[in-house]
């Protein structure tokens, strides 16, 4: 019995130390599988994820960066957020909403905030370019940010051109795509 | 009276939070694959470097992912020939391999090298670098429809890498290869 109770502590010890939690995603993705096998560094992560609809979700990590990150978005955009509203937006990893309901979205409970009719997107087109401000002051508040875009296997092409087209034009060049593993057993015997 | 303490309840407890982190944690970092794309800024006339039509190879991604290729460009008004493949080892994995032997031959020497000599890893990525930059190799240009998924885009960016493939592009598709993908659909 001892014995037993040491073992299953020690391995509660081994998974407390080791996890890093699943972070919830607003929307199921399924990415794409590749041969690469670079794995995506931990911090200074700028998540760029796009459902199979073509929605487009933000989201940096470090709470204090994502308190600046609001305030600054909300002047551009002349909103001003209380101390509740920036406390509450430091704590979502991923959203998805323009920035006039951003408000709104706030006020929301946890569970309502991934529901389908609030999470409309974050708008990227050529008449309203709210991403590329997320983005550029984003890069502005830390200029380590690397970006990593996460799409839908069944996402279209366009989409994630437009998205690239809107980089490309406030200079950022390089990104990490997600992928999921997949073997490379079959091409080696050729 | 015994001193003996039930242990049992403390157990349950500890496997029940096993059970919790094990769930919750996880443990595979998802992987990247790092892209770069060219700047918008203006290049100067000057600056530019023009690619050998025979260097060059044109890859169109379609629609359900059917993948299109073609080598060269349209020259004394002759049309380049497009083929259409697939992603499987036989498709546009093999005609990449065959366009680009030399340097596949190449690196697959150097990772001989590696794995029996102990070459370092910086090593290695300094001498791959050098052979996947040989001048006779092909250039690829990745050219999506409006149709193409993301997938496409993924699959073919791997077949760069599977096929050592060091310079590639990826354009916007103009009007020459949506006619070239016309006449073929015909």
């Amino acid at each position: 019995m001892t014995a037993m109770c040491d073992v299953a502590f020690l391995l509660l010890t081994f998974f407390m130390l080791t996890s890093n939690f699943t972070q919830k995603e607003p929307v199921t993705v399924n990415s794409p599988s590749s041969i690469s096998e670079i794995k995506i560094p931990d911090t200074n992560i700028m998540l760029i994820l796009v459902d199979s609809k073509g929605k487009v979700f933000f989201g940096v990590d470090g709470q204090e960066n994502r308190k600046e990150l609001l305030t600054k978005m909300g002047a551009a955009y002349n909103t001003t957020f209380s101390p509740e509203e920036l406390k509450e937006f430091s704590l979502i990893n991923r959203f998805g909403v323009p920035i006039n309901r951003m408000k709104a979205f706030l006020s929301l409970k946890p569970e309502e905030r991934d529901l389908p009719q609030n999470a409309p997107g974050i708008p990227c087109d050529s008449i309203d370019n709210q991403f590329k401000n997320w983005v550029s002051i984003s890069k502005g508040i830390n200029k380590n940010y690397r970006i990593a875009i996460k799409a839908d296997q069944k996402t279209a092409y366009p989409v994630i051109k437009k998205l690239m087209g809107t980089l490309q034009d406030i200079n950022e060049n390089r990104y990490n795509l997600i992928t999921s593993l997949e073997s490379s057993k079959d091409f080696e015997n050729q | 009276m015994s001193t003996r303490v039930d242990f049992t309840p403390m157990v349950d407890l500890g496997f029940l939070l096993i059970t919790f982190f094990m769930l919750a944690t996880t443990l595979s970092k998802p992987q990247t694959m790092e892209v770069a794309l060219p700047s918008k800024e203006k290049v100067k006339e000057a600056d530019q470097t023009t690619i050998k039509a025979s260097r060059a190879v044109t890859i169109l991604l379609g629609k359900d992912d059917k993948v299109y290729y073609y080598e060269g460009t349209r020259e004394n008004d002759i049309d380049p020939v497009l083929v259409q493949t697939n992603f499987s080892p036989k498709g546009i994995r093999q005609f990449l391999i065959k366009k680009n032997y030399d340097v596949m031959v190449k690196v697959r020497e150097l990772n001989a090298e590696k794995e029996s000599k102990k070459l370092s890893d910086k090593e290695f990525e300094k001498r791959k670098d050098e052979i996947i930059a040989d001048k006779k190799a092909p250039i690829v240009i990745i050219k999506g429809t409006e149709e193409s998924s993301y997938k496409s885009l993924i699959d073919v960016l791997d077949e760069m890498a599977i096929c050592n493939i060091g310079r590639y592009a990826i354009l916007d598709i103009d009007p020459f290869d949506l006619e070239l993908l016309a006449k073929k659909s015909l």
